[in-house]
């Protein structure tokens, strides 16, 4: 199982703002190793944000994404308390849920 | 391809979207399926085969649509990349950096009062344009662009 999620979500006005930071190696399949040998392609594949018990954002991602993403949004409507939950899925079928309350 | 493990990443994907969909409540099968990665496009080696992937081979630019990322990056591998969308009825928002081996970096869909904005820290290997193209509810396509100058790159060694 990958490291835990870092999910900080805040209020701003009437718009609460949610950063994820994500531990995963995101391999790209085209770095080599010490030995020279190529590194198997690792990366997150799907991403899933629900706000409120509502799905807000859908993502998917490449191998292009940095190594340790972060992802930030805003979703409007939201309110303090409530409970924002994300989702990955990577290409080897790993997989991480994490969750975390809106701060007002 | 190891077809066992495409299986597995599947159902992976379907479960997934499918506890989403029962926990919203809300999702019609049709969106379940929109969900599952985009393989043609993620791995076309160049830009305009991205763009065809996506359905968005028409696209024009648009001022409305703003991609914030620094001129000059120092480190490649991570480089920050913020797309804001001022479109009326964007519906999803996706980052292409030209010069990368597959150029489709990300794309994220938005719904029940998420903003179009999204910001994501990109790998470049070399100096190269980042795209960044939003779609609307009505199917159009809007492009915004921006060079990045890199002068580590970020992928490889």
């Amino acid at each position: 199982m990958a490291d835990p999620m870092k999910i900080r979500a805040q209020m701003k006005g009437d718009v609460a703002e949610v950063r994820v930071l994500m531990a995963h190696a995101m391999e790209t399949g085209q770095r080599k190793d010490n030995a020279g040998n190529l590194v198997p392609a690792h990366f997150i594949q799907q991403v899933t944000v629900e706000v409120g018990g509502k799905l807000v954002i859908q993502g998917q991602t490449g191998t292009s994404v940095s190594r340790n993403p972060v992802f930030a949004f805003k979703v409007k409507g939201a309110k303090a308390g409530d409970k924002v939950v994300v989702n990955w899925v990577d290409n080897k079928g790993d997989k991480r849920t994490d969750e975390a309350a809106i701060a007002a | 391809m190891d077809t066992m493990r495409r299986q597995l990443l599947k159902g992976a994907g379907a479960t997934g979207a499918l506890a989403a969909a029962l926990a919203a409540g809300l999702l019609k099968p049709t969106q379940v399926l929109a969900s599952e990665w985009n393989r043609t496009a993620f791995e076309a080696k160049e830009s305009p085969a991205v763009l065809k992937a996506l359905g968005a081979s028409g696209s024009s630019d648009s001022k409305d649509l703003q991609l914030k990322a620094p001129e000059i990056a120092e480190n490649g591998a991570v480089v920050p990349v913020e797309v804001i969308s001022n479109i009326p009825n964007t519906i999803s928002i996706a980052v292409l950096v030209d010069k990368n081996p597959f150029p489709l970096s990300a794309a994220f869909d938005f719904a029940n009062g998420a903003v179009p904005e999204i910001s994501v820290r990109l790998k470049l290997g070399q100096t190269s344009v980042v795209k960044a193209v939003a779609k609307t509810a009505d199917g159009k396509f809007y492009t915004a662009q921006k060079e990045v100058k890199v002068t580590v790159g970020g992928c490889g060694g």
